[in-house]
């Protein structure tokens, strides 16, 4: 009992005594699992190259500056399959993220079968990293940008669907009542209870993972999908590190770039 | 017009909320259904238009029963029956005419509706009635940036845009000021007269409910205990409604209650331009 009685006097606590103790034990098995995991990376570790580190990376440094700038112009055509590769993925994932988000919301599921199967959907699309998918579908379809767009379309179904899903199951549901009472059908139901209400998320959802998703498709080409990634690999197997720092540069700039416009478009709608 | 028998819902909870309830609405009748909370107002309404399944029992309307529809029928007989929410339940992103034409959802198709091409009789009801209520000069703002009567009326408009047989009216008047209530109260049974519409309104508040309603209906755990004029609300018949209190200060209606039914707006019955500028100013 949190409240019990001594000396006559009624004291209160937080917690019970045993509810207290079973705490302090949980933090005691933390602190001591940490310890031994740092233990354990520490014999793994080969101190000498540690410890050179700050002098290895000062020589990399120098050796990505000045950026190579005379070679930029090779670079604008794969930052736009880039960008292309995201917008079209991100275009395709929210596509198909619809259907399943409205599946997967129990107040909207056509059927309990169904449900299960969209929750299905959605965890294999986010278990499985754009990477990943990326590799696998490279060798499904062969390198370029298709296989990218794929990949990051297959990775963002999950996403999108387990947000608006969410959404759509915090609708408030006297409004689609109200609209259920005139004697309208399902689809008018959806069409005018559901939908104007979850329009904000869906937008917030869409924006946001093609934010994510230009910086994933950064990195797609490393393993033969197309984009940004291509240049940059061959540029750091052949050492070429003024090229490397110039990559680095128009990513960090086309990265900034879709914050910004993804924080307007968000105000825009909300 | 509308004949309710043994008409019992029990929740999957086990709760028992009607238990053989037999009612008759007239045309043009307007009874007040008063009672505790969970007494099974809500309940009760909501199986007429059966967005709650009723348990057992049966309910005409005008000669056709409504608790064995099929989906479509149901659609059509939902189309007959007109709703009006505690909470307005306007969709609140849409705008105030979107919502009033929603009210026509059941008789037009889904694609007219979702590109929002309404018939052009639709929108002049639409236009008529939000003047009726005094909203015209608001047709294009968001539920959401009304005031809480403003919504009402515009929920009022969703459902008369229906063309009813019957409202039902579930609390009009519980998230509203004592003042907006009596305008919401009065502007829904004048509706009442001028179409000679029939409703059933929940309402919590016994002296409204007098002052409004031809009749009021007594619910108690589901049964009802009263039913009658609303001049026999004596303090043993609230007893038996709500349970032991000291009824003296409802029954004794007030002076200053009466004068306001009678004399507070001599020219509520007038038509829009004048409503208009004066409930604006009011709500």
């Amino acid at each position: 009992m949190t409240v019990a009685i001594r000396d006559g006097l009624k004291v209160w606590q937080r917690r019970e005594r045993a509810a207290q103790f079973a705490i302090w034990a949980a933090w005691l098995v933390g602190v001591a699992v940490l310890v031994v995991s740092w233990s354990f990376i520490s014999e793994k570790t080969i101190w000498p190259f540690v410890l050179d580190a700050p002098q290895q990376a000062a020589d990399l440094g120098v050796r990505m500056v000045p950026p190579d700038w005379s070679s930029i112009g090779q670079l604008w055509r794969p930052m736009w399959d880039t960008i292309n590769m995201a917008t079209l993925g991100t275009l395709m994932g929210v596509a198909l993220a619809v259907p399943v988000a409205y599946c997967a919301a129990r107040n909207t599921t056509p059927s309990a079968v169904l449900r299960p199967i969209a929750m299905f959907i959605i965890v294999a699309s986010r278990s499985i990293n754009s990477l990943i998918w990326a590799l696998m579908l490279v060798t499904i379809i062969g390198p370029g940008v298709l296989a990218g767009m794929i990949a990051i379309g297959l990775r963002s179904i999950g996403f999108c669907a387990k947000l608006l899903y969410e959404a759509i199951e915090e609708i408030d549901e006297s409004q689609v009542e109200a609209v259920r009472a005139t004697g309208a059908s399902a689809a008018q139901v959806t069409a005018y209870g559901v939908v104007p209400q979850v329009m904000p998320a869906f937008a917030g959802i869409s924006v946001f993972r093609w934010d994510i998703n230009i910086r994933e498709s950064t990195v797609l080409g490393l393993v033969g999908a197309g984009g940004i990634g291509l240049p940059l690999n061959s540029a750091i197997t052949t050492l070429a590190w003024t090229k490397v720092s110039l990559i680095l540069l128009v990513i960090i700039a086309s990265v900034v770039l879709s914050e910004w416009v993804s924080a307007k478009v968000r105000q825009a709608i909300i | 017009m509308l004949r309710i028998r043994g008409l019992t819902k029990r929740y999957r909870t086990g709760d028992l909320a009607l238990d053989k309830i037999d009612l008759d609405v007239a045309q043009g009748e307007v009874v007040a259904l008063i009672g505790p909370s969970g007494a099974g107002k809500s309940t009760l309404i909501r199986c007429i238009n059966r967005l709650v399944e009723p348990t057992a029992g049966t309910i005409a309307l005008n000669g056709v029963e409504l608790t064995t529809l099929g989906k479509g029928a149901l659609r059509r007989a939902r189309r007959k029956l007109g709703m009006i929410f505690q909470e307005y339940a306007l969709v609140e992103r849409l705008t105030v005419m979107e919502n009033v034409l929603s009210g026509r959802l059941g008789y037009v198709g889904f694609w007219r509706s979702y590109m929002r091409k309404f018939p052009q009789a639709d929108i002049d009801e639409a236009f008529r009635l939000l003047a009726r209520v005094g909203l015209d000069h608001m047709v294009d703002k968001r539920a959401d940036a009304l005031s809480g009567g403003q919504r009402q009326r515009v929920g009022i408009c969703r459902a008369l845009i229906q063309n009813p047989d019957l409202l039902l009216v579930d609390e009009p008047t519980a998230s509203l000021d004592p003042k907006t209530s009596r305008q919401i109260m009065r502007l829904i049974t004048e509706l009442c007269r001028e179409r000679n519409l029939s409703a059933i309104v929940n309402i919590h508040d016994v002296q409204l409910a007098q002052m409004f309603a031809s009749r009021i209906v007594g619910l108690r755990q589901g049964i009802i205990v009263y039913d009658g004029a609303p001049d026999g609300l004596t303090s043993d018949v609230l007893t038996r409604i709500y349970g032991e209190e000291d009824w003296s200060a409802t029954t004794k209606r007030s002076p200053e209650a009466d004068e306001d039914a009678d004399h507070e707006e001599p020219g509520a019955l007038e038509p829009a331009p004048l409503d208009r500028d004066r409930m604006a100013g009011l709500t």
